[in-house]
């Protein structure tokens, strides 16, 4: 296939500023085939074979746009998860593509998130297209937004098209634009194969299917291939390219083209998102850049709200898992919680979309305890042993010293927000490595972070003090000896293993006080006090009270008013069963997670 | 319990209270006596259903009872008169508020009712400014003596504690204007600020002062010792009582006696069923005729329903919940039911024994009823209701 007429680009922009409706338009305005796929009826192979065929995860698509030059090009549209922050996936979509169309609402202007996006995407050193959008509304300005996105961005904005993604207008513009100002892919089709798995899916008729982009090289069915990180290798049963939503199989993939590939793969971890897959016969010298082991980093408690949906938990886990390589999970047992597992992550989002998922696609109603990361003991008998959960802990006296682990966090931000932000970085025990200034407006803050100051609300905290403006990546390096100490939380005077938690020594007092007021607005009032302390050992180092209820009476009830008078009784019986008990306290599912949640009421 | 009470509805009034979610609005003359035809045939077509037993309390509640032309009072009266068997003791109350008794609506109560609930709130001008009433305590006096003139030998005062900007001192004077009237029974209630009432708007834009929790339990128990002082005997959650003066109409629905609810939006307990009549008044004007296509929300108690209601019920008066009564209405023993919920409560110090198997709430149970009472449901779904009920 002739690069050159290849695009394989994505469309990033703020919320709402009409991503998906311009994707929508310019799979409107162009076609699914070229003129010698239809002469080959590719269509009607696809019908037959693909009946039980499985929907596209990522919305990953080819289209064909005849340009004004008379010459029929490849679009392919890759899309990258809704949530660009500090996502290993979103990184590996960007890698896939040569350019991007930036999507600025011209009543909106740049916003936060356009900056993320567009400093992730330079990050890949992608070409990008401005695009400004909703020019039919009355409020629409822009000549204020292009403005605006050479100031704040420094993207040349002179001549770009101006849209309206709702009402089509001027789309057109938009598809020449691609063709004429995105690169197309520049690689190599007689080199050895060198493509990257940006996504995968796993179907259970068909094993895992790959997404892929080939950067150099060519593959087709029957080809033995190697995951470059993993060392597997496979035979290709099929490959082929993405129609609107379908799987169309084609001969061969070759340099420039993204598609999909299947080889019997059975397990997901053999092939990962992020490596490189080449010939095994004659395989490429070096892997593309920027695969990560998926390991995870952060680990929390799951428990199933209702003790008997145990197994149930335990099954979803189980089939998540196929999709998701990155997802571990072993059985534990809270004293507060009962039966559960300890899951580990990749990062707190990953946590998010992993138990957003086991709640929404399995009907779970979840108890999610605060997430901790992995410490290292060094015992005094000379034995070393990763720590995933802080109720594990041994003795203080088995204990020689500690070691956390530490990031290299880089902040790329607008230099008005670099005072706040530095502040951040301090109150979060960051040691500041240095500023780079990428242009006038923006610049990079480097700091070395433990993980476990940024594993609870950094991210919120970030964006809350910069408006927005700031975008965060980080880099697991290494283990450092630290002073830590567990710190225990007493509600009603018995301790609630499932709310402890290991802090840095000196901050225990702190993150006492705030974790006791926090557990005071978490826990309703009930009948009598509820005194809530933090210990260290057997040392109490804060203590809130939550004060008992005073009054809850109906004062009438009359004839009319009994059928009521039960539902509201009903009422107080349901509110309480969604609580668990802990002694005879009465703590809302959601306090296990939010207790930790502590810069948001500053 | 035998007996039978019949609950009356108008749902008129002079103008709408801020706090009120009552069924109940302004109205023309017509369309009053229109209502009170429909209520005529409704009570005429409900005669036969009480099977001859007996009616010994009858309310005629609102709404504002009182805003209703007295001729249609006399009709209605005259209806149920003819249609049910009325005791001759029977107790027979009628709602009204100070400033819409008019000479003739007197005469029509000398001659049909023994007992007026006369509805004060408050004897602080800008308290019952704040509440959107229409009347003054001099309104409320005056009206007393008028009904005390008339014959009414039974008089109840509605006073509302927890009112925005009630302080104690407040208070101390609607109480001692009260008791200066000497009625015989005082029903207490504390504000609620319900959805959709203009309160809850206010309360929303900040715009009312209530008093806190604190506050307002210090207002109850201030209005309790000052009535109890004065021999008037707290007999439920909210109401006060002379000796022998107890509301026994109020009392039948905490005892879960059979009552029939004719108009508007009246609600019933009859033969194991509650249902309510539809609060629609273009259904009602149609069919009250045939009241059988007037029920909504038919519930058929199971044993399950009606334990559970006895307990809420009957704990809400200060006599409580007697295992005699537990076991004749049920064949069962209340302890093996509630044992272990009552002896944890007891040892919460919400409930108590206050006499030979017999059980109240405390004053800290009084104070927190809702979650003491929501102990007495039972778990698991509720039976689906398959009755036909009584019509």
């Amino acid at each position: 296939m002739d690069q050159s007429k290849i695009r394989n680009f994505c469309i990033i922009a703020h919320i709402d500023h009409g991503k998906s409706t311009l994707a929508d338009r310019i799979i409107e305005q162009t076609g699914l085939l070229t003129e010698r796929e239809m002469q080959d009826q590719v269509l009607d192979n696809m019908e037959l074979e693909r009946e039980r065929g499985i929907t596209i995860k990522a919305q990953t698509v080819r289209t064909i746009y005849r340009a004004d030059d008379g010459e029929e090009y490849v679009f392919n549209l890759i899309d990258t998860p809704g949530h660009v922050d500090f996502n290993y996936e979103v990184s590996r979509s960007l890698a896939a593509c040569d350019g991007a169309v930036l999507v600025v609402d011209a009543t909106q202007g740049v916003e936060a998130q356009t900056l993320g996006n567009v400093y992730l995407a330079l990050d890949h050193d992608l070409e990008i297209l401005p695009v400004v959008n909703k020019i039919d509304l009355p409020s629409a300005q822009p000549d204020e937004t292009c403005a605006e996105i050479e100031d704040v961005i420094g993207l040349d904005a002179e001549g770009c098209p101006r849209i309206s993604a709702k009402t089509g207008l001027n789309v057109h513009d938009v598809l020449e634009a691609i063709v004429h100002r995105l690169p197309a892919p520049s690689g190599d089709a007689e080199k050895p194969l060198k493509a990257l798995i940006f996504d995968s899916v796993y179907d259970s008729y068909r094993g895992v299917i790959i997404f892929m982009r080939v950067f150099d090289g060519s593959v087709r069915k029957g080809s033995r291939i190697r995951m470059m990180a993993t060392g597997a290798e496979f035979d290709v049963t099929e490959v082929g390219i993405f129609g609107a939503g379908k799987f169309i199989p084609a001969d061969e993939l070759t340099a420039g083209m993204v598609g999909y590939l299947e080889a019997s793969i059975k397990d997901l971890k053999l092939s990962r998102v992020g490596d490189t897959v080449t010939l095994a016969a004659n395989p490429c010298g070096e892997a593309l850049p920027g695969y990560k082991e998926p390991l995870p980093m952060v680990y929390c408690g799951i428990y199933p709200a209702e003790t008997p949906r145990y197994p149930d938990l335990r099954d979803a886990l189980e089939k998540l898992q196929l999709n998701d390589a990155a997802l571990r999970y072993e059985p534990e047992t809270s004293q507060a919680l009962g039966f559960g597992f300890r899951c580990g992550f990749l990062g707190l989002l990953h946590l998010d979309v992993v138990t957003q998922r086991l709640e929404r696609e399995f009907d779970l109603d979840l108890i999610t305890t605060a997430p901790s990361v992995i410490y290292k003991i060094h015992k005094t008998n000379g034995e070393v042993v990763d720590l995933t959960n802080p109720t594990n802990m041994p003795d203080a006296s088995e204990i020689d010293y500690m070691e956390e682990p530490m990031v290299e966090a880089e902040i790329m931000l607008t230099r008005e927000y670099i005072g706040p932000i530095m502040t951040l970085c301090q109150e979060r025990r960051g040691i500041y490595e240095g500023t780079e200034y990428i242009e006038q407006t923006r610049a990079v803050l480097k700091y070395r972070m433990p993980l476990n100051e940024i594993i609870y609300d950094f991210f919120d905290a970030l964006k809350s003090r910069s408006r927005g403006y700031a975008s965060f990546d980080y880099e697991f390096s290494g283990y450092e000896r630290s002073e830590l100490i567990r710190l225990d939380i007493l509600v009603n005077h018995e301790p609630v293993d499932a709310l402890s938690f290991i802090v840095y020594a000196p901050n225990a007092y702190k993150r006492g006080s705030q974790m006791c007021e926090k557990l005071k607005k978490e826990i309703p009032r009930q009948l009598f006090d509820i005194p809530i302390q933090a210990a260290v050992g057997s040392k109490i180092i804060a203590r809130e009270t939550v004060r008992q209820v005073r009054k809850d009476v109906l004062a009438k009830c009359y004839g009319g008013d009994i059928s009521r008078k039960r539902k509201l009784l009903e009422k107080q019986k349901e509110g309480k069963k969604k609580m668990r008990e802990i002694g005879n306290v009465q703590v809302p599912k959601e306090a296990f997670l939010n207790v930790l949640k502590l810069d948001e009421d500053d | 319990m035998d007996g039978v009470g019949l609950y009356l509805h108008f749902p008129f009034c002079a103008r709408k209270c801020l706090y009120c979610d009552f069924l109940s609005f302004p109205a023309g003359e017509d369309e009053k006596k229109l209502y009170a035809s429909a209520m005529v045939r409704e009570i005429r077509a409900c005669a036969d259903l009480l099977h001859g037993r007996t009616v010994d309390s009858i309310f005629l509640g609102g709404g504002t009872p009182s805003v209703m032309p007295a001729g249609s009072m006399r009709e209605i009266m005259r209806a149920v008169n003819e249609s049910f068997r009325i005791s001759p003791d029977a107790e027979i109350t009628m709602e009204m508020n100070p400033g819409t008794v008019n000479p003739r609506i007197l005469s029509f109560a000398s001659e049909y009712v023994n007992r007026v609930s006369l509805g004060v709130q408050s004897a602080d001008r800008e308290e019952l400014g704040a509440l959107g009433r229409i009347h003054s305590a001099e309104d409320a006096e005056r009206t007393f003596g008028m009904l005390r003139g008339a014959g009414i030998g039974n008089i109840s005062l509605d006073l509302m504690l927890a009112v925005p900007g009630q302080t104690e001192q407040s208070l101390l004077g609607t109480l001692g204007f009260a008791a200066g009237l000497m009625p015989d029974h005082i029903s207490c209630y504390s504000l609620i600020v319900e959805d959709g009432t203009p309160f809850a708007a206010m309360e929303e834009r900040g715009e009312l002062d209530l008093p806190d929790e604190e506050t307002e339990r210090k207002l109850y128990y201030l209005a309790r010792g000052f009535l109890e002082d004065r021999g008037y005997r707290r007999y439920e959650i909210s109401n006060f009582a002379k000796q022998g003066r107890s509301c026994r109409h109020n009392m039948r629905y905490w005892k879960r006696g059979d009552y029939l609810g004719i108009g508007l939006g009246a609600s019933s307990l009859f033969d194991h069923s509650r249902w309510k009549n539809t609060p629609v008044m273009r259904e009602y004007l149609e069919d009250s005729g045939d009241p059988g296509r007037l029920v909504r929300e038919l519930t058929r108690l199971d044993l399950r329903g009606e334990i559970e209601e006895f307990m809420f019920l009957g704990l809400r008066m200060d006599e409580g919940v007697s295992g005699d009564d537990f076991r004749e209405n049920f064949s069962l023993e209340l302890t093996d039911v509630y044992g272990d919920v009552i002896g944890r409560l007891a040892e919460e110090g919400l409930m108590e024994k206050s006499g030979r198997d017999r059980f109240r709430l405390t004053d800290r149970g009084v104070d927190v009823s809702n979650r003491v009472l929501a102990e007495f449901l039972f778990d698991g779904p509720e039976d689906p209701s398959g009755s036909p009920g009584p019509f």
